[in-house]
């Protein structure tokens, strides 16, 4: 027995399917576990790369009416200088995923088999970033550099899990995440920012952004979100975790119906804190009870009905 | 997302400070801030010294960004955004110690008339390295006011810390609103534990959202953006890295000294 709400991501059991997405708050293990506390079912940390790297300057993020515009550029103390995050993070209550990125296979195997030996619950392969020149969306956008990455990632992480992180950027997503399937992936996520797009501050008379462009989120990505899980469990049969957008339980509900088996959770926290976990989880309790559904699992994918 | 507003007078508090008045209304309480943006340059998080229909920032220059802000003009227009964070909190207090140190005077400055508007009994206390270094000592009127400099140019000589034990030793307050660099608060909350006294400090970490979202400036499991930059004793109790360490542009923890020496940059 146990909650309804119970979800699996490949093999990494969670208490519920809100996943805290890479990029939001997780610089290290006190605010990883806060979040834990939060009742989030799982927590990513913020994407980990080969060397220290400090992103771009200020502004980082921009506030619109249906979401955020953001640019942060992929800060990272480098894979060598977290020791004390790994080591706080042992007892942290709910899995652990590892984000990762490089800007080549070489690099990210090298951050891989490190990563791995700290034993994460899974690892997330950040190929999905729109937000600098040499990581991310250069690898998620073509089949051939998604499937070598993933592939010789798989052959380093040994029995950890692995994710690849998809970008709604890549022309036809769905061969994207059939390239990591049959490369090995354990499961897919999708989608990272929606972009690369601009905003113009008009008495400025200059891009807000500091790196001029930056990736979109929140509830205004939502529908190409959906549409991008909704594609891709058609195309693979290992797990999605969906996410853009989710702010509510009837988010996450569309979701899981489109085929995700668990939901990131990421700009809803600029809009409800620390509780935006419980407000989804506790909405999509509430839903699946006055409609009958006794399992996450008897919910996935039934908009392919 | 931000405001062009335009700069409405520039006063020259000191040689290395400076405040910024705005036509912009800022509304809210002492002891939050906003981000200040120059365009193709940089954001960044300042206290906001005065409330109101001109609301106003105090400055000092220490780095490029401070730089290029020294030479704005009046009449130019600069992003705000905010503004953000929580303040001092009031509720339950009725006599209070305020103490501002170097630059964050700025951040306490509006603080005593708020306390006087509330009825709140206040003694403020202000330090600075020297005479010339010193603003904000209008504040007088707003309650009894001590002023310590490092060299004694200016009312007693040494730190607001001593200035602070011997208020204490006088009466109690309530609780003592505090702001400066760590060092100094993490003197004033050793005095404030040892003397069983309640206190409130505003924090300072590199940030980069300003809304609590990126987590750049966590201190232990907070966001000094969201839950601080003001935190009480209960709080500070549980941050073990509070007057140790803080965290660089690519989120590396540091010794707060490298910090700063970072920072100075």
């Amino acid at each position: 027995m146990g909650s309804i709400i119970k979800a699996k991501l490949a093999s990494v059991e969670l208490e519920n399917p809100t996943v805290l997405a890479s990029g939001f708050l997780g610089v290290n293990a006190g605010i990883l576990k806060r979040v834990a506390e939060s009742g989030a079912g799982a927590v990513t940390t913020k994407s980990i790369g080969p060397e220290k790297r400090d992103g771009h300057n200020n502004p980082i993020v921009c506030e619109l009416e249906h979401g955020l515009i953001n640019a942060v550029g992929l800060p990272t103390p480098g894979f060598k200088n977290m020791e004390e995050e790994w080591q706080e993070l042992k007892d942290c209550k709910v899995p652990v995923i590892a984000s990762i990125f490089g800007a080549s296979v070489q690099e990210f195997v090298q951050v891989a088999e490190f990563v791995a030996q700290k034993k994460p619950a899974m690892i997330e392969l950040n190929i999905s970033c729109p937000n600098t020149q040499q990581h991310g969306v250069i690898f998620g956008t073509s089949k051939e550099a998604s499937f070598e990455v993933t592939r010789a990632v798989k052959n380093v992480c040994g029995k950890i899990p692995v994710m690849a992180k998809l970008t709604p950027q890549a022309l036809n997503i769905a061969e994207i995440g059939k390239a990591c399937e049959e490369a090995g992936a354990d499961a897919l996520c999708a989608i990272n920012t929606l972009g690369p797009g601009m905003v113009i501050d008009i008495e400025a008379r200059k891009p807000v952004l500091h790196y001029k462009t930056g990736g979109l989120s929140g509830p205004a990505i939502k529908p190409i979100a959906v549409r991008c899980v909704y594609q891709l469990y058609e195309a693979v049969k290992i797990p999605i975790l969906g996410l853009g957008g989710i702010t509510n339980g009837r988010d996450a509900v569309e979701m899981i119906q489109a085929g995700a088996s668990a939901v990131g959770i990421g700009t809803a926290i600029y809009y409800n804190g620390f509780e935006a976990f419980k407000i989804v989880n506790s909405e999509l309790k509430e839903w699946m009870q006055a409609n009958g559904f006794s399992k996450i699992e008897q919910l996935r994918g039934i908009a392919h009905e | 997302m931000s405001e062009m507003a335009r700069i409405s007078r520039i006063v020259q508090e000191t040689p290395t400070i400076k405040t910024f008045y705005f036509e912009k209304e800022l509304q809210g309480m002492p002891g939050q801030f906003v981000m200040l943006w120059l365009p193709r340059i940089d954001e960044k998080p300042f206290s906001i010294s005065f409330f109101g229909k001109e609301s106003a920032l105090s400055v000092q220059k220490k780095g490029k960004f401070t730089e290029k802000m020294f030479e704005l003009k009046e009449g130019d227009k600069i992003g705000v955004r905010g503004p953000f964070g929580k303040g001092f909190a009031l509720e339950k207090v009725k006599n209070a110690i305020i103490v501002g140190g170097g630059c964050g005077i700025a951040a306490i400055a509006s603080l005593p008339k708020v306390l006087k508007e509330k009825g709140i009994k206040a003694r403020i206390i202000l330090g600075a390295k020297n005479k010339e270094e010193l603003f904000f000592e209008n504040l007088e009127s707003l309650g009894n006011l001590t002023v310590c400099t490092d060299d004694g140019s200016k009312g007693l000589k040494g730190f607001v810390t001593q200035a602070l034990q011997e208020e204490l030793e006088k009466e109690k307050p309530d609780c003592v609103f505090a702001c400066g660099p760590e060092v100094m608060l993490a003197k004033v909350f050793e005095i404030c534990e040892k003397q069983k006294v309640e206190c409130q400090l505003s924090l300072e970490r590199f940030m980069k959202c300003g809304i609590g979202i990126c987590g750049q400036c966590v201190i232990d499991d907070q966001l000094v953006c969201k839950d601080g930059p003001v935190f009480n004793s209960e709080k500070i109790r549980k941050l073990s890295e509070f007057g140790k360490f803080a965290r660089l542009k690519s989120g590396e923890k540091a010794e707060l000294k490298d910090y700063y020496a970072w920072r100075q940059v």
